[in-house]
């Protein structure tokens, strides 16, 4: 007989006034049982992290608070007690664990002092029980020398040792519940598959009821009994993951499982003959300095890309699959120039472009262009959308009109109105603003993108919807793409070739189909292994 | 190597690194000073009332005044380093025995404001931050931004009127009683009566300086992640306000505090100029219109280094308070 | 710019600021008219308390006006604060965005310059260029913008340092745009607002510096002026004690008005959310 934990009855936040809406989330309606993990799954905006801090009282509080509703908790209702009971049951029979682990631990403390504060703060325990318990706390999440590990910062450790730490720290006292914001969103794919199982073994032994938020549909598949999917602040499917996943009945559900990228890869296309892109023995290293004007201790040194070598056929999509701090944002940045590589080569067609200087870079520019990550960092706040996508035809001496022609057939090539042209860019959304980069990447005429992660700050619908894009004009315009990801998925939809990195080196090349199937490679295996809701099949 | 040994290579590379700095400011204002018309000489001989132009040739070669310039420099500089500060002619005393005498003054002054400025400022500042939006929040910061925009001599003045004119509560003026020849405790007692106005006068404005950043470094912290996850460790708000938030919200205050110590140099030559305190303040300011060189270039050497060793000294304390900085 | 309005009205001290500052700039161009006399002249009995003998804030010890003196000073003041911080600000956003965005060498010596001026304690070197340069108006805004400008560059090449990384900065890399465009026209644009800030912030610090000097006798001896009115009412402290403090209120008030308008400048250009409760 299970036991029922938490019950949510129609809860309702409401939103300071002036916000865009009234209400954060409406008539939220939810239970987690012992021993179960309920996934709530959402994207940005729809209310899912509010629902969750809700539950332990931890709204940004006044302006945000619970208008209406009961969360039922044992046989109190958390709405109504007192701060004092909150505090008390903070910890230690409601845990929780947030997404950034660098920022959610106190910099200045180190780990043990910040564990030893929750057993101080909920029973008596004399210190050495303390000391010896927190030790035994880091034995079970996994962490390497635990001795050393109670005496160090967060920032000396990784982030996944940090998230452990965390998850140390929220299960301390053995809660009855414990609740998940993001916690492996931004981590690697490799630390995230250790963190879910992690918290799946604390399960088991704890029999805690774990309520996980995320927007991760492939994390859903691998850890969750029961599903809800939220919209706009509102619920609008519930179900056990297999009703959910496989056959989803609201609108929003199945287009958001449409939107999720299939890990089997696309059908290799015959690929061309002709190279475009020669990337040749490249290295790069960072620091290796020296302080005090050259007479002091020489720093680390930082060997980011070492020896890559890369051929880019035309009309073929390139894959630099890796984790963080392997190299392929650095070495997406030194094939663009926008970092000088120390050694190497970088060939378009037959001039190697890693010699030339500025001047005589510019006419290149013409046939190699980048699109950016981060959708809010990627466009000049101060610059008319329409200003900024003519500036390169202009620096390359094309007359004005012309160049705001172009500019308007570019908007209409990426799906955006033409009016477009004379806002601002903080007038647009996320998926908006990545069409915008797009645009400006193209009003060159390049015949080569390189595109550093351009969907990881999107959400599943809208990444969706620009890798449709992306896949339209490379077909359209014919240009080949240098395409950085750490997200397998979207390299198998996208992808006709792949080159897999690890500290800096290529570990592994292959067509896409060929490499998934039969990775050669010990690391190819293990990304693999773990990719979220792998053997799922949406 | 152990940490206190890192410290110590710290703090010799730093006075090593300061060196320069204090070399080259002695540098630029000992030509900054020759810049300025007539020297020392013409002053004293305007204030004899005639001198001939023998007499005043014969004293240029007695006080090396009539050398060239970089001459004059090189001489100094070989000078400095045997820790002989060159001899001043307005006061016919060594210059060296002159800064000892009013260092201890300007010191005294110094360390007493720093202390009531940087103590109370944290204190109102953390007081503002925690009752915030009450109305011992508004009172701090009506006060801090009042206090602010107060120039420092008219506050000086002011206090005069209030305190010592009408109230009679503190002297007017000076370091001490000269009349009255006190010895020991009763010393101890007249020098701090004294001293209550001229520290409570310098240390006015940067109090309030450092309970605005108080207030809004302990605003800024409450809003990181770490709170939220000390909240939900179901920590009491005493302890993430005192461990958690203060420890955090203390570290760009301490920053500030040593970038302060130049800016509290200069509101000394104000605050001794009013309350006629012996200090260095006052001194530097009347060797200026003497044109005596070598005290105020000896007074420019001194409040440099002390710059530098504060500086020095507020870096290590941070290196304590900050376990993300390197002892590199 | 009708969006930047709305938000600086939302600070009502910083509107009081604003009218308030406004008021003393009219006093200021309305100096000749409303006391048509030269500040420097005996106009009446010496040592008159406020509101006898025609003077409304009295007189000093050779029966000049207290409150003419403050209405021309208002003209000193002003002049000097705004003159003094505009040529500190340049200086400094020159020297800092080449700092800032170039790094290397141009970095390192404009650090050692700032390291030199934060050392040498700022008011001393201000006092030591006026009496260098003989005072006069334009010494003493030279010498305060020489001790200013060292603190706007440092702000300055912190934020090109921030911003320059920024990927929009790097996406006119690729797009082959010059240094000098880059600098002027995408990130200077950017670092505004806190430039704004202090350099609202950097008129009052000029006012005060500017009256400290006038105190201390450093002031131009033809100008009238605030700080001047206080040092010249020293001696007389204990008879005719407003001499020394209608012009100190003047400062305060002009200072505490300018703060006022470069905070609500902060939260107008910076919306923040709102501060926790």
């Amino acid at each position: 007989m299970t036991k029922r934990l938490l019950s949510i009855n129609d809860l309702s936040i409401l939103l300071p006034t002036g916000a865009d809406r009234e209400y954060a989330v409406q008539d939220i309606n939810l239970e987690l049982n012992a021993g179960e993990t309920v996934c709530v799954v959402g994207e940005s905006g729809s209310g899912k992290s509010l629902t969750a801090r809700a539950v332990m009282g931890l709204l940004p509080a006044p302006h945000v608070r619970v208008g209406k509703g009961e969360i039922i908790f044992g046989d109190e209702d958390l709405t109504k007690v007192t701060y004092e009971r909150l505090r008390e049951l903070r910890g230690s029979e409601i845990s929780m664990i947030f997404q950034e682990p660098m920022t959610a631990l106190n910099p200045v403390m180190t780990i043990g002092a910040q564990i030893d504060e929750v057993f101080r703060y909920h029973v008596s325990m004399s210190a050495k029980d303390r000391v010896e318990k927190a030790l035994s706390l880091l034995v079970d999440v996994n962490l390497p020398d635990p001795a050393k590990i109670i005496d160090a910062y967060p920032h000396e450790l990784s982030g996944g040792q940090r998230q452990r730490s965390m998850i140390a720290m929220a299960l301390a006292l053995g809660p009855k519940i414990l609740i998940a914001d993001e916690p492996t969103t931004a981590l690697d794919v490799t630390t995230q598959a250790q963190i879910l199982e992690l918290i799946s073994d604390m399960q088991k032994r704890l029999d805690t009821g774990v309520l996980f938020i995320t927007h991760d549909f492939g994390v859903v598949a691998d850890i969750a009994d029961r599903v809800i999917v939220m919209q706009h602040g509102k619920i609008v499917e519930t179900g056990t993951t297999k009703q959910v996943l496989q056959k989803p009945k609201h609108p929003y559900t199945k287009s958001l499982i449409a939107a999720i990228p299939r890990l089997k890869p696309r059908k290799a296309r015959s690929r061309a003959a002709e190279v475009v892109l020669k990337i040749e023995d490249i290295c790069k290293s960072f620091g290796g300095g020296r302080s005090f004007f050259g007479f002091g201790k020489p720093s680390r040194d930082v060997k980011a890309v070492q020896n890559v070598q890369i051929e880019l056929r035309r009309g073929e999509t390139l894959g630099v699959v890796g984790e963080s701090g392997s190299g392929k944002s650095t070495l997406a940045r030194c094939v663009i120039r926008l970092i000088d590589s120390d050694a190497g080569q970088i060939k378009l067609g037959d001039v190697d472009i890693t010699k030339l200087s500025r001047n005589e870079l510019r006419p290149f520019r013409k046939r190699i262009q980048m699109v950016f990550q981060d959708p809010f960092a990627s466009l000049n706040p101060r610059i008319r959308v329409g200003d900024i996508i003519s500036q390169g035809p202009i620096l390359q001496g094309e007359d004005k009109d012309e160049a705001s022609k172009r500019a308007y057939e570019l908007l209409d090539i990426v799906g955006l109105d033409r009016r477009s042209f004379d806002r601002f860019p903080h007038e647009f959304s996320g998926g908006q603003r990545q069409r915008i980069g797009i645009a400006r990447a193209l009003s060159l005429r390049p015949d080569i993108l390189v595109a550093d992660e351009p969907v990881s700050a999107l959400d599943v619908s809208i990444q969706a919807q620009i890798l449709e894009l992306l896949d339209e004009i490379r077909e359209q315009m014919d240009l080949s793409m240098l395409f950085i990801t750490h997200d397998l998925r979207v390299a198998a939809q996208v992808c006709d070739y792949v080159a897999v990195m690890q500290y800096g080196k290529i570990v592994e090349t292959g067509p896409t189909a060929e490499l998934f199937e039969n990775p050669k490679d010990a690391y190819t295996k293990s990304l693999l292994a773990a990719v979220p809701g792998k053997d799922w099949h949406f | 190597m152990t940490k206190s040994t890192k410290i110590f290579k710290y703090v010799g590379k730093r006075l090593l690194q300061g060196i320069p700095i204090i070399l080259a400011i002695v540098i630029i204002n000992f030509f900054l000073l020759n810049l300025a018309e007539g020297d020392a000489v013409d002053v004293l001989a305007g204030e004899a009332g005639s001198a001939t132009p023998e007499y005043m040739a014969q004293l240029r070669k007695k006080f090396g005044l009539d050398q060239p310039l970089p001459v004059q420099l090189m001489v100094y500089l070989k000078n400095v380093l045997s820790l002989d500060l060159g001899y001043s002619f307005r006061h016919d005393m060594p210059v060296n025995e002159l800064i000892f005498d009013r260092f201890t003054a300007t010191g005294l002054l110094m360390t007493s404001t720093i202390i009531l400025a940087v103590g109370f400022g944290i204190l109102l500042g953390l007081l503002a931050a925690m009752r915030l939006n009450t109305w011992k929040d508004a009172v701090i910061t009506v006060f801090a931004l009042i206090t602010y925009a107060t120039p420092l001599f008219w506050v000086g003045l002011m206090m005069i009127v209030v305190f010592s004119l009408n109230l009679g509560w503190f002297p007017t003026s000076g370091m001490t009683n000269i009349a009255a020849f006190y010895e020991g405790w009763d010393y101890v007692v007249d020098v701090a009566r004294h001293l209550v106005l001229p520290t409570i006068t310098l240390s006015l404005f940067y109090l309030a300086l450092y309970t605005r950043m108080m207030r809004a470094s302990m605003l800024e912290q409450y809003g990181q992640d770490y709170v939220v996850t000390a909240r939900a460790k179901g920590l009491t708000e005493r302890r993430i306000t005192y461990v958690h938030v203060l420890r955090n919200a203390l570290l760009p205050v301490v920053t500030m505090a040593g970038v302060q110590v130049g800016a509290l140099i200069g509101g000394s030559v104000i605050v001794e100029s009013v309350f006629a305190w012996p200090g260095l303040g006052m001194l530097a300011f009347e060797s200026l219109f003497a044109r005596d060189l070598n005290l105020l270039l000896g007074i420019f050497l001194l409040s440099s280094m002390l710059v530098v060793v504060v500086n020095l000294i507020v870096d290590i304390i941070y290196c304590f308070l900050d376990p993300r900085i390197e002892v590199n | 710019m009708g969006n930047f309005w709305t938000r600086y009205k939302r600070n009502h001290a910083a509107v009081f600021g604003l009218f308030v500052i406004v008021l003393i700039i009219v006093m200021a161009i309305t100096a000749s008219f409303l006391y048509a006399e030269d500040p420097f002249r005996l106009v009446g009995k010496p040592l008159s308390e406020p509101l006898t003998n025609g003077f409304l804030l009295g007189s000093d010890s050779l029966g000049r006006d207290v409150a003419s003196g403050i209405v021309h000073g208002a003209k000193t003041s002003l002049l000097i604060g705004f003159v003094a911080t505009l040529v500190s600000v340049f200086i400094g956003i020159f020297f800092g965005a080449f700092a800032g965005y170039f790094g290397g060498l141009i970095d390192d010596i404009l650090m050692r310059v700032t390291e030199i001026f934060q050392t040498i304690p700022s008011f001393i070197f201000a006092i030591l260029l006026v009496a260098i340069l003989k005072p006069s108006m334009s010494s003493i805004v030279i010498a305060i913008a020489v001790v200013s400008w060292p603190g706007v560059a440092r702000l300055v090449r912190g934020e090109f340092l921030a911003v320059k990384n920024r990927e929009f900065v790097q996406a006119c890399h690729t797009l082959g745009m010059s240094d000098l465009r880059i600098m002027l026209w995408e990130i200077l644009p950017n670092c505004l607002s806190p430039i704004i800030v202090v350099g609202s912030l950097m008129v009052a610090t000029a006012i005060l510096i500017e009256s400290g000097l006038a105190f201390l006798g450093l002031g131009d001896p033809n100008v009238m002026s605030w700080g001047f009115l206080i040092g010249a009412g020293r001696t007389m402290l204990r008879s005719a004690w407003w001499v020394c403090t209608f012009p100190g209120v003047a400062i305060l008030i002009t200072v505490l008005a300018i703060n006022l308008i470069g905070e609500g400048l902060n939260d107008a250009l910076n919306p923040r959310l709102k501060e926790r409760q």
